[in-house]
């Protein structure tokens, strides 16, 4: 078996797991999404005719719905996801200008990522942590009080992760 | 052994408290220290926070903000045996002002006790709304809330108890309880504290309107934003389950009700109700025209209930002492308190629970203590993306429903985001209109279109800064507009986007005359 068909097997097996495992839920398309995507960090186009199937709807049905939500995403991210909070409390404390920094630093705009594979750049209206705005999630961690300074820092951050990691 | 609190909730751990909490139990560990650490939540003073407490055995004292880099010394200096000597040391938590003036009914608890201890949630007046419950008539459940005066906290202030009894009136197989937690309004984060610091007292609020209304199911609708929130939460589901107080015979009763966390995926629209309900069911979060309502045709077509956190977090205290205690809270048809969230450019941002019929004054001075960046204040935006821009003339306007609505304004979900002198407002309400256009579900065309030619009038707005006629044309025409979006839209997103706009061409009328 070439390379390109064992992985587009594994990603079957894995669809086929979350699906059997949850199909019977009410409502069970975002539960499925949100396992789908936990599992394999996107939706995979080829993955909605089965999900469809198994769900009793059309493939047009299941592809609105992962179209209409802004988190579910159908190809894979960088290593790493940050999201820019863009919302009101954190405008007031200036994360117009971090946010401009941000993708200069980056070289990228929102929904896109580093040349390099390393960084998805997202935006986000509201983390929940206006307390202490500008915030920014990476991964399943929320950074407060962030600045331009305090946004390279973040990002010097993952660098180093990345080289502990190899 | 002493306890020490050092608090897990989403922004105290944003300012570092989990790995303070590590150096501690480090410490603790190496030397020995006659130390246990409690992760609470938070009091809700984010600018103090990591703020960490320990029980002297007659009342918590308080230090902060214990920061990463102050935390080796704070360990060196002994602190627990030389606590007022200590530059952190804060004193008496609970004689703190910001602490000390609040009306702490809802979040009583909140900072208060072990997010995920049974016990200590018992010990502090948890579950004694719930016993009251199970030993009343369905009838009497709801008239207890009906009579408390409690309304909505999601936004829309609708009576609790009308809502609930619509749902008991309807006849019906099934029924279920919908708990909002899309907390999706920047400035807003009482629904996240809530959930990460006292997450039992939901639990409890949910079998208490399953109770009242004959619902034996309960979903919790939470945004995905809230990764630590999920976690906590799951796990309280899980402890109340394992305890009884969920499941087949609710807290030793033959009742039977339970509970499920369901996960949104970054739609602001799915915190409307009937989009959250299509959401639920799997589907695009698209809104539904009422009616029917969703108490009489709800999730799955059944009739539900659909209340946010905070409302039904304020339930187990309505019954456990009764509706005349909160009803006699607050002014006119604004009954109880509300959690204030006070956020953006503000000294002391955080959480104030406080009876309806303060100011906003009162909020950002006293509590608030100005603007962060020190510059004067210039304009705030309360009840979040869809509510109105107040200038300093309007900031005696008391805390009230009526009062707010009065002035073309919503307290709604009671965020507070305070800007300074340097806010471009015409940038601002660019901002309402592109949010609406980003967020808008589709559904009708006064809000799918309407918010993306708004921020193109707006541009020409700019681009006119020469030409005065033009100007005025283009400033006419997106007053038209705004009209058009209010008054054909199908609910509140493209209603009330222009709520902000307005405000902001009207009270700072001199920011759409010069070209960003």
């Amino acid at each position: 078996m070439n390379k390109i068909s064992h992985r587009q097997s594994e990603l079957a097996k894995h669809v086929a797991d979350i699906v059997q495992e949850l199909k019977l839920e009410q409502g069970a398309l975002l539960p499925i999404l949100h396992a789908v995507q936990d599992e394999l960090g996107y939706v995979p186009p080829e993955s909605v005719p089965f999900i469809a199937d198994s769900l009793n709807l059309s493939r047009a049905e299941v592809h609105g719905v992962i179209g209409f939500y802004h988190y579910f995403r159908s190809s894979p991210p960088g290593r790493y996801t940050v999201q820019i909070c863009r919302a009101e409390s954190c405008q007031s404390m200036g994360s117009r200008v971090m946010e401009d920094h941000a993708k200069e630093l980056l070289g990228i705009d929102f929904h896109e990522t580093t040349a390099d594979g390393e960084v998805t750049l997202l935006p986000v209206y509201c983390l929940g942590n206006c307390a202490c705005s500008p915030s920014v999630r990476v991964g399943n961690e929320i950074f407060s009080h962030v600045d331009k300074i305090r946004f390279d820092t973040i990002i010097d951050g993952l660098g180093h992760q990345a080289v502990e990691v190899k | 052994m002493t306890r020490l609190f050092v608090p897990r909730d989403t922004t105290a751990c944003s300012l570092g408290a989990d790995s303070v909490a590590a150096s501690l139990q480090h410490a603790i560990e190496q030397q020995q220290l006659p130390l246990e650490i409690v992760r609470n939540g938070s009091r809700g003073m984010y600018w103090l926070e990591p703020l960490i407490e320990i029980d002297t055995g007659h009342g918590r004292i308080a230090f902060g903000p214990v920061t990463r880099d102050k935390v080796g010394e704070f360990i060196t200096s002994r602190f627990w045996e030389h606590s007022t000597e200590h530059p952190l040391y804060l004193g008496p938590t609970e004689d703190i002002p910001y602490l000390k003036n609040q009306q702490r009914v809802t979040f009583a608890r909140v900072g208060l006790i072990n997010p995920l201890s049974l016990e200590d949630y018992c010990a502090h007046n948890g579950f004694k709304g719930l016993q009251a419950a199970l030993n009343m008539p369905a009838q009497d459940i709801v008239t207890c809330i009906t009579d408390s005066g409690l309304r909505g906290r999601g936004g829309a202030a609708f009576p609790t108890g009308i809502k609930w009894q619509t749902v008991l009136d309807t006849p019906s197989d099934r029924k279920y309880v919908v708990c909002n937690a899309d907390e999706g309004d920047s400035g807003t984060f009482s629904d996240r504290m809530l959930m990460e610091s006292d997450p039992f007292s939901l639990i409890e609020g949910m079998v208490i309107a399953g109770l009242a209304v004959g619902a034996d199911l309960g979903y919790i609708y939470l945004r995905e934003e809230y990764p630590l929130t999920k976690q906590i939460f799951e796990e309280a589901i899980e402890i109340a389950r394992v305890n009884g107080y969920l499941g087949k015979t609710v807290a030793g009763s033959d009742r039977q009700f339970d509970l499920e966390l369901r996960l949104g995926a970054g739609a602001y629209i799915c915190g409307e109700e009937t989009s959250m309900l299509e959401s639920l069911e799997g589907k695009r979060g698209e809104v539904r025209p009422k009616p029917p309502l969703p108490a009489v045709k709800g999730l799955f077509g059944k009739p539900s209930v659909i209340n946010n956190v905070i409302t039904l977090a304020s339930v187990p205290t309505i019954l456990a002492h009764g509706p005349a205690v909160y009803q006699g809270y607050g002014i006119g048809n604004s009954r109880g308190t509300l959690p204030f969230q006070l956020a953006g450019n503000l000294k002391h941002t955080g959480l104030v629970e406080l009876a309806f019929g303060g100011t906003l004054r009162v909020l950002l001075k006293d509590f608030g203590g100005g603007t962060r960046s020190g510059k004067p204040m210039r304009a705030v935006q309360v009840g979040g993306p869809l509510g109105a821009y107040l200038p300093e003339s309007q900031w005696d306007t008391p805390l009230d429903y009526e009062a707010f609505l009065a002035i073309d304004a919503m307290l709604g979900h009671g965020g507070v985001v305070a800007f300074d002198e340097s806010v471009d407002m015409c940038e601002q309400a660019r901002f309402s209109l592109e949010f609406c256009s980003i967020e808008s579900c589709g559904k009708c065309t006064p809000c799918r279109i309407g918010s993306v030619r708004g921020t193109e009038v707006i541009d020409r707005i700019r681009q006119a800064v020469e030409n005065e006629e033009k100007r005025v044309e283009s400033i006419e025409l997106l007053e038209e507009l705004c009209d058009t979006m209010i008054d054909g839209s199908l609910c509140a997103m493209g209603g009330m986007t222009p709520f902000p706009v307005r405000s902001a061409l009207l009270h700072f009328p001199e920011d759409f005359k010069s070209s960003a």
